[in-house]
């Protein structure tokens, strides 16, 4: 059932192979119209009541921009900050490292089985596959990713998951896995069910694990932002509490949280604020867990960082709006990126963290019309159109450089290269307007093009093309106003 | 004012009747047109498309050839905002400080039509007269790059006999994007069809926009479909006069 | 390089190998540079200038509008508010964080006692019909209580596992916009750790095709009495 994505071994599909599927997908294609079409509504009203939003925008991308400026800093700040309140901090150099550090804190509690709350950094590190190899059970405990984990699916969604799912098939997948009864499809009997079969395991739980959505070098104080309560649980019910976290999560102090947690919950559900957010610092006496980990993770993001243009992808706050307004993603969906990080944003981050090089993230820079409403909405204003652009020159220029003898015969090549020859000089231009007229003619029915040969097909499969008329502008503008 | 128009290599060859309506108006202004003609593309297929080593000519070459001109025009929000706001990054892309240079002087100079006509020369009425029922769809570089804003409309909505219909989700792109209409054709059907209906919805007769890159995908679609719903570039409807005068 | 510089142990450690990482990615970063010199604008609201019976005003309508039930009392009504409540509510078993003020525990319900001794079990907890507590602040513009592990509040388990939520929010406690809620926690949190929590509501998916459901694994019932 799982495809091979961007963070597993072996190539990827590419985009337009994925999305020829997703396309036709009518259910699909209906959901996420709703879903992104409401949310992207929502969202424009709570951002619509706050004057200073830009203001906002502008302080949330500088900070970030200070953050990776000097990450290094930030980071021991918060080691040490974390070290000091209680916790202890481990860092992982790439995906294996930090599940091997994570399954190797589970068994030394002698737990077999863990609660998780929904952490991407933990999807990327295909971390729930690790545990169960060394027998360890995890239960993903937020909603949407209790659902996509009963139906052995994949993620289509940042921050809803299972955006792809209605309420009909959720009903028929918690009968078939859970066994309930008697279920109707309404979404207050479904979230009623996973309530009553996720308490338990709360409650029995000795690990859970988190992601981060920010981290406080001065401070130690880690944040988990979200909705149903399933964050609270595994952040303090269990007595040993283990946080993955991207590095660059880390924020500079307790006081940039004015900041982020007004930018994050309008962003992501258009929310004035979550119903809930947990602040941690450490391990506080007689409150929550008693053991509290924090695995500081890499595993790429070093490689973002190092590039100049890309380095803002790193702003990311994961809250999911360049997805709900991208006219690409409402009619793809998640899925045909391949990867845990979708839309917009998994379009420039995805082949940042994995590397130039495999078709299905090579693809990704291109899933884009750059109508440039992602960074519009983007609360710490990432350019993502600018770093899409920046990312194909790297995907052509990799191909060119290290594609050997074939690529100088791949077709989109050899007319980029000719078509540029052209362009530099204005009587090779004219030559080949000339030839374009002439040329048409096989093709030209009736005052109109309706089929053309070879990759150009994709464009009169459903649309006509005018022929090129018998006179360029240029040539007009001889005829009537002289050559200057 | 003497203006250089910047025709864009799509428009020179696909719709030479979009660069003389741009004429027609400009000059009916008083403003006095100079085409120089060793231009040809801006570079932003390439550009876009990856292709920057091989864009980087064709940036030095448009910023030598309208070199010295007072501004630039022309009918393309999406070539406008190549030169405007990704010319810097070709120069930075090329390492080279002295076209960086002419990039900073140069780019401010140049303008997208509408707001040519609304922002620097401050017209909002063109004196056109076209008696159709017309939609606008403000094209995504037009609105979000160049920010033009309500210039097209201010002078849509000036012209004589016309029926100007709003069109719902009106923001939202077309599909076009270059060549991922053709790369990922797919997807771009898909958004084409969006557009399609909410353009049929209008009843409008003529959709109409500041971009005949945008235009020709719509217009193929509108086309293919026999919908008998026709695509007009916004500088035709501003050029158009009653036969009278 | 690492390595070169360690001279003896060749093997570099996961973090010495992200930081040499980090800092050759970030090599276009002057030396010299520090983090506070990259300009971070904060023109945004710090303090809301309204006058209080706005502010409270808005904080009350604001928490009602993501569904908690909110009233306003007097001073002398709450503790009838307070047990009308628990009564409309069917409360049997009642949890109490430390240092309620006593005026607040009803009669009339079984009360449990959190104490720093004598802690009550998860079980315990889960099979309570309701906990009372205090708060640390109330922030208008959202219409979020805030939780700081402090007086009449306890330790963040009392407030998650029973079904029903019961808060007391006295007016002084409500500040007008986000920031001044960060700015008042700083000391709680820097000077002793505190974990904090922002209750925005009662605990809501919208998961099943974005419709928003109440009640997922947090109180069902939030119920917000604003004394002043």
């Amino acid at each position: 059932m799982k495809k091979s994505d961007a963070f597993s071994p072996g190539p990827t599909p590419t985009f337009e192979e994925s999305a020829k599927e997703s396309l036709s997908d009518s259910q699909l294609r209906r959901n996420l119209g709703k879903a992104t079409q409401t949310i992207r509504r929502k969202r424009a009203e709570a951002v619509g009541e706050m004057p200073d939003w830009e203001g906002l925008r502008e302080a949330g991308r500088a900070l970030k921009e200070r953050v990776m400026r000097h990450l290094d800093e930030y980071l021991l700040q918060l080691e040490e900050s974390v070290t000091r309140a209680g916790g202890k901090v481990h860092w992982a150099r790439d995906a294996e490292e930090a599940n091997r550090i994570i399954a190797g804190i589970v068994k030394d509690h002698g737990a077999e089985e863990v609660v998780k709350v929904k952490s991407i950094a933990t999807d990327e590190t295909k971390l729930n596959e690790h545990l169960e190899r060394e027998g360890i059970r995890a239960f993903e405990t937020d909603l949407a990713e209790l659902i996509i984990q009963l139906a052995g699916e994949t993620s289509s969604h940042i921050l809803v998951p299972a955006i792809h799912k209605n309420r009909a098939e959720i009903r028929e997948l918690f009968m078939e896995r859970l066994g309930a009864q008697n279920l109707s499809d309404s979404p207050s009997d479904l979230t009623e069910t996973a309530r009553l079969y996720l308490r338990e395991k709360f409650l029995a739980a000795r690990v859970g694990i988190s992601g981060a959505n920010f981290a406080v070098a001065e401070t130690g104080t880690v944040c988990v932002v979200e909705s149903e309560g399933n964050g609270r649980m595994c952040t303090t019910l269990p007595p040993v509490l283990v946080t993955l976290m991207g590095i660059e999560k880390v924020i500079p102090a307790w006081r940039d949280f004015e900041v982020f947690m007004q930018l994050l919950p309008r962003s992501s559900t258009a929310e004035r604020m979550n119903p809930y957010t947990s602040f941690w610092t450490g391990v506080s006496e007689g409150d929550g867990p008693r053991e509290f980990h924090l695995v500081l993770m890499d595993n790429g993001r070093t490689d973002v960082l190092a590039d100049e243009i890309g380095r803002q992808t790193l702003n990311c706050i994961r809250c999911s709006a360049c997805l709900n307004v991208c006219p690409v993603y409402e009619r793809t969906g998640g899925h045909a990126y391949n990867s845990v990080y979708p839309g917009p944003i998994g379009a420039i981050l995805t082949p940042q963290l994995v590397g130039i090089g495999d078709p299905g993230p090579d693809s990704l820079p291109y899933a884009s019309s750059l109508c440039g409403a992602c960074y519009q909405v983007c609360p710490v204003k990432i350019n993502i159109p600018e770093v899409l652009v920046h990312l194909r020159g790297k995907v052509t220029r990799h191909k060119q450089d290290r594609g050997g003898p074939r690529q100088k015969l791949d077709p989109e090549n050899v007319a980029m290269q000719t078509v540029a020859r052209v362009f530099s000089d204005p009587q090779l231009y004219e030559k080949a307007q000339r030839l374009a007229r002439v040329g048409q003619w096989p093709f030209a029915r009736g005052g109109s093009i309706g089929r053309l040969p070879g990759r150009l097909a994709g464009w009169t499969a459903v649309r006509d093309l005018k022929p090129v008329p018998q006179q360029s502008f240029r040539e007009w503008w001889r005829q009537n106003r002289g050559s200057v | 004012m003497r203006v250089a128009l910047f025709i864009t290599c799509f428009n020179d060859t696909l719709f030479p009747e979009t660069g003389r309506a741009t004429v027609e108006v400009l000059e009916r202004l008083g403003v006095e047109v100079d085409f120089p003609l060793a231009q040809t593309c801006c570079g932003q297929m390439h550009f876009n498309t990856g292709y920057q080593r091989e864009a980087i000519p064709l940036v030095r070459r448009f910023v030598e050839i309208f070199d010295g001109y007072e501004a630039v025009v022309a009918p393309s929000g999406s070539c406008v905002s190549m030169v405007r706001e990704l010319y810097p990054m070709a120069a930075d892309f090329a390492g080279d400080g002295r076209l960086a240079e002419s990039v900073e002087e140069l780019s401010p100079k140049v303008f997208e039509l509408s707001e040519f006509l609304v922002k620097r020369l401050g017209v909002t009425d063109v004196g056109a007269y076209y008696p159709h029922r017309v939609t606008y769809h403000p094209t995504c570089h037009s609105m979000r790059m160049l920010r033009v804003g309500d210039a097209p409309l201010e002078l849509l909505g000036n012209v004589r006999g016309i029926d100007l219909v709003e069109l719902s989700e009106a923001e939202e792109c077309c599909g076009f994007g270059g060549t991922f209409a053709v790369k990922n054709a797919d997807t771009s059907a898909a958004m084409l069809s969006d557009k399609i209906r909410r353009v049929l919805d209008t009843e409008a007769e003529v959709c109409t926009a500041g971009d005949n890159s945008c235009l020709m995908h719509i217009g193929g679609g509108l086309g293919r479909l026999r919908t008998g719903v026709e695509t007009a570039h916004l500088a035709q409807i501003l050029a158009s006069e009653a036969e009278e005068g | 390089m690492v390595e070169a510089e360690q001279g003896i142990r060749l093997v570099a450690t996961a973090k010495e190998t992200i930081l040499w990482r980090i800092r050759h990615a970030t090599r276009d970063v002057p030396e010299e540079e520090r983090p506070e010199a990259v300009a971070v604008e904060r023109a945004y609201r710090k303090e809301d200038r309204a006058d209080r019976g706005e502010i409270v005003a808005r904080f009350a309508e604001r928490a009602a509008e993501y569904e908690a039930e909110v009233h306003r009392v007097g001073p002398a009504e709450l503790p009838r508010a307070i047990e009308e409540a628990l009564r409309r509510r069917g409360v049997r078993r009642l949890v109490i964080p430390p240092y309620l003020p006593r005026e607040w525990i009803p009669e009339g319900v079984e009360t449990l006692h959190d104490a720093a001794r004598s802690r009550l079990t998860n079980q315990e907890l889960d099979e309570s019909d309701a906990v009372l507590t205090g708060c640390a602040l109330g922030i208008a513009q959202t219409g979020t209580i805030v939780l700081d592990a402090g007086r009449a509040q306890g330790r963040r388990a009392l407030t998650l596992l029973p079904d029903y939520h019961l808060c007391i929010v006295r007016e002084r406690q409500i500040v007008g916009l986000v920031p001044e809620s960060f700015a008042s926690l700083e000391r709680a949190v820097k000077g002793e750790g505190r974990a904090v929590t922002f209750v925005s509501g009662p605990s809501a998916t919208s998961d099943i095709e974005l419709d928003r459901v109440e009640g997922v694994h947090g109180p069902r019932t939030l119920e917000v009495l604003i004394v002043g």
